[in-house]
């Protein structure tokens, strides 16, 4: 509903727990779907229920995955961040060339979180000094100059030859359990934190509701949208640093179309494009929905074209269902599983 | 109550996704773990293409599922919908988990399928490439299917008579990254670097990637137009071949084209004479030749090493040569020229 041209979203705080309410939410829905699509491929390939088989299908999207959780606090302030892929290619690049020229490779490591945090800083700074640019004006241009600047330090060339240690990012394991398994746990239950048990996760969800009152309510709009770019932007470079390690090289064309399948990710979740709404949950669940649908499909030899088609249908049924609460909340059906 | 319940659905999924799951000891089996799949012992062979639409990665793909029928193995077709090296790594990953007996793949990058394909070949996968190779460790043989040195040179003096001498010329390639592209862009260079004098007219005036997408390559062609100093263009890929014979037949075009084309796509541009001749082989042929390596690699009969030998099938005696990367390789034969005196009867062939 707008206010005086400002829209804004009614958040409920003092709603009695309704069983019924919480069995309607997107990510009851999400489990919903993540439960279907493990019961379909278990019964269309006997190669989809061992472990380790599962184990090395986790390798191949957890590294995405490792953007979600700073594009969900992108996406909760009500914008968005395009650049993440170019800002991958940059580190990756920069890792490479660095250790190549004789950086020892844990300084190179630090070297591609720096290259990071400053892609994603700058893209910060400029939307906090030029409030009339948007979100996504910004990261599209960041996007286009990051990984120009990769194609102009390594033209069409490559680098690698890493030291065969670092190739555990990507591949190896902590006993049964893959390494990055084990970091992305680790970060989503650091996130989770952040995003719902602190202050500053609560001022994010309030920013993105409504930034005017939120400025004038005296949180810190610009310091905190300024603190989430630069996230995304580490974080990039942390994405970065397991691609690279899971290709033993980096190229300016690296990582080509990751943001649109880590936005994917976070819009499936139930993170609202216009800001405000969410919960970690959800992304965590849309993260495993999207890399296991993939992989499944994948085992039993579906073309990519059909499953580019069904992961695009079950994003279009993410958006437009929240959409569609105000059509959905009059029909019959609805008001009589929630009557008040 | 809240929290109960987040328990509840989180014990629930765990429930799910760890009902089926065989761990432990698992026998190595060959089959593909569809329920539709007929029992076969030879295993399934996969090809593993650039791009899923390429006609060239189609066409190779003929030639491998009517070896793999002769042989008895099971064909697979499978590719990314996009040429990047993510992409394949995925589609190698789930090769494995379906325990495929055979990986041929056309690389989208050198040297970033190596992890995947060392992994796959430790799990007892025989790993080959054909038409753009993996680095030697990420293969056990590649699949040439030409000389490299005489695919460059050769476009470069074709390129050079087209236009009698006097002109620049451009090079419409794919994917910069691709291994086969760039090796055959490298004997260009190496062909007007060391014969400066003939050359001295006909220059190198841009190298332009198409990133074998027909919409790009269109663009790129047109650029490469809007330059007076070009007056030949190279295109040694079968999308760039189509893209800029249609845009300079449009523009009806002094500009002229050769490279590497498919002469049933090529045929109107021969016959026009906006592309005089131009070269290629038989890509059926390679995916046939590819089957066949991948089973003798299989069987045992080669391993891989110089000086190893097989039958391919209705090709012959073929051998195992060392590859100009440090690895080895099987090769075709040499690349065939295509004009108008044999274009229509090869166009109805590939």
């Amino acid at each position: 509903m707008t206010n005086n041209g400002i829209i804004t979203r009614e958040i409920k705080t003092d709603q009695k727990f309704s069983l019924k309410r919480f069995f309607l939410k997107w990510e009851w829905m999400l489990v919903v779907i993540l439960v279907g699509i493990n019961i379909m491929n278990f019964n269309t390939s006997v190669n989809y229920g061992d472990y380790n088989n599962i184990m090395e299908a986790l390798k191949m999207f957890l590294d995405k995955a490792l953007m979600v959780f700073p594009m969900m606090l992108v996406i909760l302030l009500g914008d968005i961040d395009v650049s993440v892929a170019s800002t991958m290619a940059l580190s990756g690049v920069i890792m490479g060339v660095a250790y190549n020229a004789g950086v020892p490779m844990p300084i190179a490591i630090l070297l591609a979180l720096l290259v990071g945090t400053i892609c994603g800083f700058v893209n910060g700074l400029i939307l906090v000094k030029f409030k009339e640019l948007s979100a996504v004006i910004v990261t599209i241009s960041t996007m286009i100059i990051y990984r120009g600047i990769a194609s102009i330090i390594l033209a069409d060339g490559a680098t690698g030859n890493f030291p065969s240690w670092f190739q555990y990012f990507g591949w190896g394991q902590i006993g049964n359990i893959p390494f990055i398994l084990a970091f992305f746990i680790i970060e989503a239950a650091i996130f989770a934190y952040i995003i719902h048990k602190t202050k500053f996760g609560r001022r994010v969800y309030a920013i993105g509701n409504n930034s005017t009152t939120s400025r004038f309510s005296g949180i810190k709009v610009d310091k905190i949208r300024l603190i989430i770019f630069t996230l995304s932007g580490l974080f990039a470079a942390v994405s970065a640093i397991f691609l690279t390690s899971k290709m033993g090289s980096a190229r300016p064309s690296m990582a080509k179309g990751y943001e649109m399948d880590v936005i994917a990710m976070v819009v499936l979740g139930g993170i609202s494009t216009s800001g405000g709404k969410g919960n970690v949950v959800g992304a965590i669940l849309s993260i495993f929905i999207v890399g296991l649908l993939r992989y499944g499909l994948g085992l039993i030899n579906v073309p990519s074209q059909t499953i580019m088609i069904i992961v695009g249908a079950l994003l279009v049924v993410a958006v437009a269902i929240p959409n569609m609460k105000d059509f959905i909340s009059e029909t019959k059906l609805y008001k009589m599983l929630v009557k008040k | 109550m809240k929290k109960l319940l987040a328990l509840v659905m989180a014990g629930m999924l765990s429930l799910t996704v760890l009902t089926g799951c065989t761990t432990g000891t698992k026998t190595t089996t060959k089959d593909n773990g569809t329920k539709t799949e007929t029992a076969n012992t030879k295993g399934v062979y996969a090809l593993v293409a650039k791009d899923v639409n390429n006609p060239y990665m189609k066409k190779m793909y003929e030639g491998f599922e009517t070896a793999c029928k002769e042989i008895g193995a099971e064909p697979l077709y499978k590719g990314p919908d996009q040429a990047t090296p993510e992409k394949q790594i995925e589609i190698i990953n789930q090769l494995v988990a379906q325990k495929v007996a055979l990986i041929a793949i056309a690389a989208n990058d050198a040297d970033a399928l190596e992890p995947a394909l060392k992994n796959a070949m430790t799990k007892g996968i025989k790993v080959i490439s054909l038409d753009s190779a993996v680095n030697k460790n990420s293969r056990m043989v590649h699949i040439q299917q030409a000389d490299p040195e005489k695919i460059g040179r050769g476009l470069v003096q074709a390129a050079y008579e087209m236009v009698k001498g006097k002109g620049g010329i451009a090079i419409l390639s794919a994917t910069a990254q691709a291994t086969n592209q760039n090796l055959w862009i490298k004997w260009m260079k190496q062909e007007i670097s060391e014969n400066a004098d003939k050359y001295k007219d006909t220059p190198l005036v841009k190298v332009a990637y198409g990133d074998d997408d027909p919409t790009k390559s269109t663009n790129e062609t047109t650029a490469l137009l809007a330059n007076p100093d070009v007056k030949v263009i190279i295109a040694p890929t079968t999308v760039g071949m189509l893209a800029g014979g249609k845009v300079l037949q449009d523009k009806k075009s002094s500009v002229l084209l050769t490279g590497l084309g498919l002469p049933s796509e090529m045929a109107p541009f021969i016959e026009d004479g906006v592309c005089p001749w131009m070269y290629l082989w038989n890509p059926i042929d390679i995916g046939y030749l590819a089957a066949y390596s991948g089973e003798a690699l299989i069987k045992g009969t080669i391993t891989g090493k110089e000086g190893d030998k097989l039958t391919a099938g209705k090709l012959g005696e073929k051998a195992v040569t060392v590859a100009a990367d440090g690895g080895t390789e099987i090769k075709l034969g040499d690349p065939f020229k295509f004009d108008k005196t044999n274009i229509s009867t090869w166009k109805t062939v590939y």
